[in-house]
């Protein structure tokens, strides 16, 4: 590969010397280039037909890539949920593109590797600018500027430059107006469909949930009931991406941690949290019973739930919200409130909401 | 013969042979049911039976009760065992968690260390002493009768966030994990969710109803034998092998292209 060994064993060729030529003593002069050294297939025409021969061999290998990718596109065509043959079709439309790409790519290389011409060429770098036509080009900006007057008229140039501030803001207005909802921005994620009263249920069936339906031990994936009333499929998507809520219950003793305000926030060993990571928002539910750790997949942040979800390891910076909860007559489990805080990662307009202050926004 | 073949054109004799035919097969459906529901009945009695609990406590006391206690009341080193339940022994006998090969995170799944029999025996004798979940009816692990459509989407919501996407298991904190569900039975799939097994949480009959869990288990068991359409699967893992596959592989085979790219022709 390097290009060493171009000398013979009475004249190495390739070292040089400090002080020779004409530039010092300690200077090194201009080496040149290693001299030429002829390709194989520059002296023998029989090397040269294999290398031809090898390049259309890649060529071939592309054109027979693309045919085997129309081969699984039509011949095998819709596979009308048989996923054996999806597979096949799978790989047939994979190797015939890489084939067909990988054939042409390489066999381009190839060529141009061995028979292509492979002398070196020099090409010097342009000479600078003169001083002259620097001088030449600051001539015909001053010319510009005196000739539009701009300098002398200052009415003309304040007015354009309030155009061209003015000009753009309709379309960051149209920008802002593409949401239509009457909370508009930030201020929207610091709510969610919880609400005083609205019952716990079960996600996806929707159904209400008795405290006496959850055994110790149990975890449960709640929405809350109103989101359904919700008709836009886009607009309930995002609405339940803040309202997520894991249910779950142990031992009411094994509750370690129950700060002021906090008192009425369970019931019966019932508590429940917000399931949007505080660190970068995944979805917080692998729930440990023994441990009470819940841990985020993503980065392995990890909430304690008997010390009211604060975080014991990873990146988070926040415990994980509490959703207040409490029982109603017929012994449904209901909100007691929405999330007191907004749920998931911090962002610029949050503020700290933390009523410690130990973790910074 | 005759006789028949005479009156076969009778005007009544349609209604004479529809009549024989309902009878035929209500009489089969009834002798089958009846057949059915003396089996399963039998699998209930064989986890009352006083012989199996008592050959269960035989079992227990020399095998079990180092850690849980002569009375299975518990100790320092394992958990009591009153109220767990049949289908708590069925999990972790039958899959051979139980008994422990060492202290540790969580129990590992190993050859089962009991046959079938002394899991029931067992089985019966900690059920013997307080109420907890039986061992699940065949009716719903019978997964021909499943939605593994309806058991995609609970097992997304439930289960998903510790097992994977594919069921291939996850890591969990502090060393334990969610094992693989490839390839386990699905009475063992239904116990672990019946019973919560070591940090997993319960999935109570309130909460996922047997339909639920057997369509869970038929979603388990089509996605098994859908093998994998997309290629290769590097262990259903995600980013994790694929991002070890190509950041290995796949920069190994730029490289060499670089190199190769860069080399002078011989």
């Amino acid at each position: 590969m390097g290009e060493h060994g171009n000398g013979d064993p009475k004249d190495s060729g390739a070292v040089i010397k400090a002080g020779e030529g004409e530039s010092g003593k300690y200077a090194i002069d201009n080496p040149g280039l290693p001299p030429h050294r002829p390709r194989l297939a520059d002296e023998s025409e029989k090397v040269a037909k294999g290398a031809e021969r090898v390049v259309s061999v890649l060529f071939l290998l592309s054109i027979i890539g693309t045919v085997v990718f129309f081969v699984g596109y039509f011949a095998i065509g819709q596979t009308e949920g048989d996923l054996q043959l999806l597979r096949v079709q799978n790989t047939l439309l994979g190797v015939g593109v890489a084939f067909a790409m990988l054939g042409i790519g390489l066999g381009v290389v190839h060529w141009a590797k061995t028979l292509m011409p492979d002398h070196e060429m020099v090409e010097d770098r342009k000479p600078l600018r003169k001083e002259t036509e620097r001088e030449e080009a600051e001539t015909i900006i001053n010319d510009v500027l005196d000739e539009s007057q701009i300098k002398r008229r200052p009415l003309l140039r304040n007015t354009m430059i309030g155009a061209a501030l003015l000009a753009p803001l309709p379309f960051i207005v149209t920008l802002r107006d593409l949401d239509r909802s009457e909370d508009f921005g930030v201020e929207r994620m610091r709510h969610s469909m919880w609400d005083e009263g609205v019952h716990l249920v079960r996600d996806p069936s929707g159904t209400r949930i008795r405290a006496s339906d959850l055994t110790v031990g149990t975890a449960m994936h709640v929405i809350p009931e109103n989101l359904r009333t919700i008709s836009s499929h886009g607009e309930r998507l995002s609405e339940k991406a803040k309202a997520v809520t894991l249910v779950m219950r142990m031992n009411p003793e094994d509750i370690e941690t129950v700060s002021e305000g906090r008192e009425n926030w369970s019931h019966d060993g019932i508590i429940a949290c917000s399931k949007v990571c505080t660190h970068v928002g995944c979805p917080v539910a692998l729930y440990e019973r023994h441990t009470h750790h819940l841990l985020c997949p993503c980065h392995q942040s990890t909430f304690d739930a008997a010390n009211e979800f604060k975080v014991v390891f990873g990146p988070a910076g926040r415990p994980l919200p509490q959703l207040p909860i409490t029982v109603d007559e017929e012994g449904y489990l209901i909100a007691r409130s929405d999330f007191t805080e907004p749920v998931g990662p911090t962002y610029w307009e949050r503020g700290n909401t933390d009523p410690e202050g130990d973790y910074a926004s | 013969m005759k006789a028949l073949s005479q009156k076969r054109r009778h005007p009544f004799a349609g209604v004479a042979l529809l009549l024989l035919g309902l009878l035929i097969t209500g009489g089969l459906y009834s002798a089958a049911t009846t057949i059915n529901e003396a089996q399963a009945s039998e699998n209930a009695d064989a986890y009352s039976d006083p012989d199996n609990i008592e050959e269960g406590e035989r079992l227990f006391v020399a095998n079990c009760a180092t850690c849980h206690g002569i009375n299975a009341e518990g100790t320092d080193a394992g958990p009591s065992l009153i109220g767990v339940g049949a289908a708590s022994v069925d999990f972790q006998v039958g899959t051979g968690r139980m008994p422990m090969q060492m202290q540790g995170p969580q129990a590992q799944q190993k050859p089962a260390q009991f046959n079938d029999e002394q899991t029931m025996q067992l089985a019966a004798y900690v059920a013997s002493l307080g109420a907890g979940p039986a061992v699940p009816d065949d009716e719903y692990l019978d997964v021909d009768q499943g939605d593994p459509a309806r058991g995609g989407e609970l097992f997304r919501i439930n289960c998903a966030m510790c097992h994977n996407a594919a069921a291939a298991g996850g890591a969990l904190t502090e060393g334990k994990y969610a094992p693989s569900l490839h390839g386990v039975e699905p009475r063992h799939v239904y116990a672990a969710m019946t019973t919560g097994p070591q940090n997993m949480p319960v999935f109570s009959d309130a909460n996922l109803v047997p339909e639920d869990k057997r369509d869970i288990i038929a979603f388990l068991q089509t996605y098994e034998s859908q093998g994998t359409p997309g290629g290769f699967s590097l262990g259903f893992l995600g980013p994790v092998s694929e991002g070890l596959f190509i950041w290995t592989g796949g920069l190994a085979l730029l490289i060499a292209s670089m190199v190769w790219l860069t080399s002078r022709s011989s």
